[in-house]
């Protein structure tokens, strides 16, 4: 444990049983946030980094591994975690519509968390108005019900309602996926506003690189339930090492020719993210990747460091 | 504040106005509402607006027994004289409380074991719930109501305890169904992770979620519960003479079929029109709130 580390994660791991068999949604993952950072977790759709947020978060309980939270390890469950846990972690989900209660003002959606944690007592209206202003809502839409606010304005009540309690920590899972770019951009300013005033630590998932590369301070990169590279946010943009990296680098779309000459060498992303059941043997990523050799269809590579803080799971480093 | 305060009503009466406007398209969804609150009119006034009130109990007047419909008697009068349209209005009045107190019995106890079911979803007490209301959905509801009602006395309030316990697992699997769904919903995983207990996001996040179909199957049901009533009173398990229940006046009056027919018919069509006029407006509502949900 790192002094400053908020979050540990070490070898993490969640599977589930289906029908068709064992998926390994999370499959040995291991970061760590550092406090008053964002870091940014990326993937594919079906990649599994939001079922990383959920199982740090204690809705799902990890099939293996360890969460260290503060340097206190977290066990089990949202169920078996003490309430003081609760109160200093918090979740913003991707969807905003299903994430207030259809049939509840949203005075009583934000303060809810006072009431259960026992804060401002007497003056949880005042906190609620608090709440609103600090994430740019007019106070009159206390009174207001889910149904007659839009999408973007319900995802803002979501964010106040998961800073009610003061946390230092939020997991923000895909919070603008469902917006329109304009509301995008206005919940990606209040959320970093926000961190700056407060010191809040985030794990920020997206599929957006783009949106990562003002966002976030470190970048994970996950793919089927694995990560596949860590860096800092502005070295993974300028010196991507990984394949697959490359890969998504190279198809983020640009407008300008200097956008264009900044990326990657154009890498044709090819073939679809396999189904997680049935997982490639080797390096996971070895039948989409142009540079497969022939050890990465047999052994899984290790991750190495490339240079500090800077990671990689890959054949091409593992030499 | 005074401000807000009357916007919120202009905005409920605005909403109140919409939905009956959407209410009101559906010609069979009014033609139910004006039935069943007829019905219900008749049922709580009935002591006041019966023509002769006196023919509710045990009246006999054998000067005016068996008269066919008439203008002094529009649906004819039974073996002892007594007016059957008056007897049908005291009838909607026990069918009515019996089906209010069934289902006042049987909604928030089904309701309760469904919710608490489906919020434990895939834990032991889902399983012993479920597995419970499984059984009593197995065995035929009107053989159980039956064998209870033969068991104990017959009488009203037995009858009653029978149909509200093969009744309740039709609201315990709509609430679990409901619950099971709802509780997925991010809104219900806010309220976990937020640390509220158990009692309070089964009750408060969940519960408000579940009331617009379990209302709308409660209109539904009135119709099928009084007819279940009154099939056990047909049989003689339920409301005894002379207790004016509809299903026992066809029972007395189907013994003088064909000749007395007026007996018969007419509180046979007391029994259809309520059913029918609780189903239209049930479907009615539920066309509304199906609409809403959206």
């Amino acid at each position: 444990m790192v002094e400053g580390e908020i979050l540990v994660v070490e070898d993490l791991r969640k599977y589930f049983k289906t029908a068709q068999g064992v998926v390994r949604a999370v499959d040995g993952i291991s970061f760590s946030i550092k406090e008053g950072e964002t870091f940014g977790l990326v993937g594919e759709s079906g990649s599994g980094k939001s079922t990383t947020a959920f199982t740090i978060m204690g809705v799902y309980e990890p099939t293996g591994g360890r969460i260290f939270f503060k340097g206190k390890p977290l066990i089990g469950g949202v169920k078996k975690r003490p309430l003081s846990l609760k109160k200093d972690m918090q979740m913003v989900f991707q969807d905003p519509g299903s994430s207030l209660n259809p049939r509840k003002s949203i005075r009583e959606i934000i303060e809810l968390p006072l009431k259960v944690h026992k804060l401002y007592r007497g003056k949880e209206r005042k906190r609620a108005e608090e709440l609103l202003r600090m994430v740019g809502l007019p106070v009159e839409f206390l009174d207001r019900y889910p149904r007659a606010i839009g999408g973007g304005e319900k995802q803002l009540v979501a964010i106040a309602r998961a800073l009610a309690t003061e946390p230092s920590f939020i997991a923000l899972d895909e919070p603008t996926s469902a917006l329109d770019v304009s509301m995008q951009a206005k919940i990606i300013n209040t959320l970093l506003r926000i961190q700056e005033e407060l010191n809040l630590s985030y794990l920020f998932i997206t599929h957006n690189l783009s949106l990562m590369r003002n966002v976030a301070s470190r970048v994970g990169i996950m793919y089927l339930g694995k990560l596949l590279e860590v860096a800092p946010a502005s070295e993974f943009f300028h010196k991507p090492l990984h394949p697959y990296t490359k890969m998504l680098l190279s198809s983020v779309p640009v407008i300008t020719e200097e956008e264009e000459k900044l990326k990657p060498k154009k890498i044709v992303s090819r073939g679809e993210i396999p189904s997680p059941v049935n997982v490639p043997p080797g390096c996971t990523f070895h039948p989409r990747c142009p540079e497969c050799m022939e050890v990465c269809s047999k052994k899984e590579p290790v991750m190495i460091e490339i240079e500090p803080g800077h990671t990689v799971k890959c054949h091409l480093f593992n030499s | 504040m005074k401000s807000i305060g009357s916007l919120l009503s202009e905005d409920q009466r605005e909403s109140l106005k919409r939905n009956w406007h959407k209410f009101s398209t559906n010609p069979l969804s009014i033609v139910g509402l004006i039935t069943v609150l007829t019905i219900t009119f008749m049922a709580i006034f009935s002591p006041w607006i019966a023509p002769y009130p006196q023919s509710w109990g045990r009246w006999i007047d054998f000067s005016q027994a068996s008269l066919p419909p008439s203008w002094k008697h529009p649906c004819g009068t039974d073996i002892y004289g007594r007016d059957i349209l008056s007897r049908i209005m005291f009838g909607f009045r026990y069918d009515l409380l019996m089906a209010v107190c069934i289902l006042a019995m049987v909604v928030p106890s089904g309701t309760f074991l469904g919710l608490v079911a489906g919020y434990y979803h895939g834990t032991w007490i889902d399983t012993v719930i479920m597995r419970i209301t499984d059984i009593f959905l197995a065995i035929p509801s009107l053989v159980l109501a039956l064998a209870i009602c033969a068991l104990l006395e017959p009488s009203l309030f037995n009858s009653m305890m029978a149909v509200s316990l093969l009744w309740w697992p039709w609201y315990s699997r709509l609430a679990y169904s409901l619950t099971s769904s709802i509780r997925n919903e991010y809104f219900v995983q806010a309220a976990e992770l937020i640390g509220a207990n158990p009692l309070y996001i089964m009750f408060r996040e969940i519960l408000p979620n579940c009331l617009s179909p379990i209302f709308t199957k409660m209109t539904l049901d009135v119709g099928w519960v009084i007819l279940i009533g009154s099939t056990l009173s047909f049989v003689g398990l339920g409301a005894q003479e002379p207790m004016p229940a509809l299903g026992n006046m066809v029972a007395v009056g189907s013994k003088y079929m064909p000749d007395y027919w007026w007996m018969t018919i007419f509180p046979a069509l007391a029994i259809a029109f309520t059913i029918l006029g609780f189903n239209l407006l049930g479907d009615g509502i539920r066309d509304l709130l199906a609409v809403e949900e959206i």
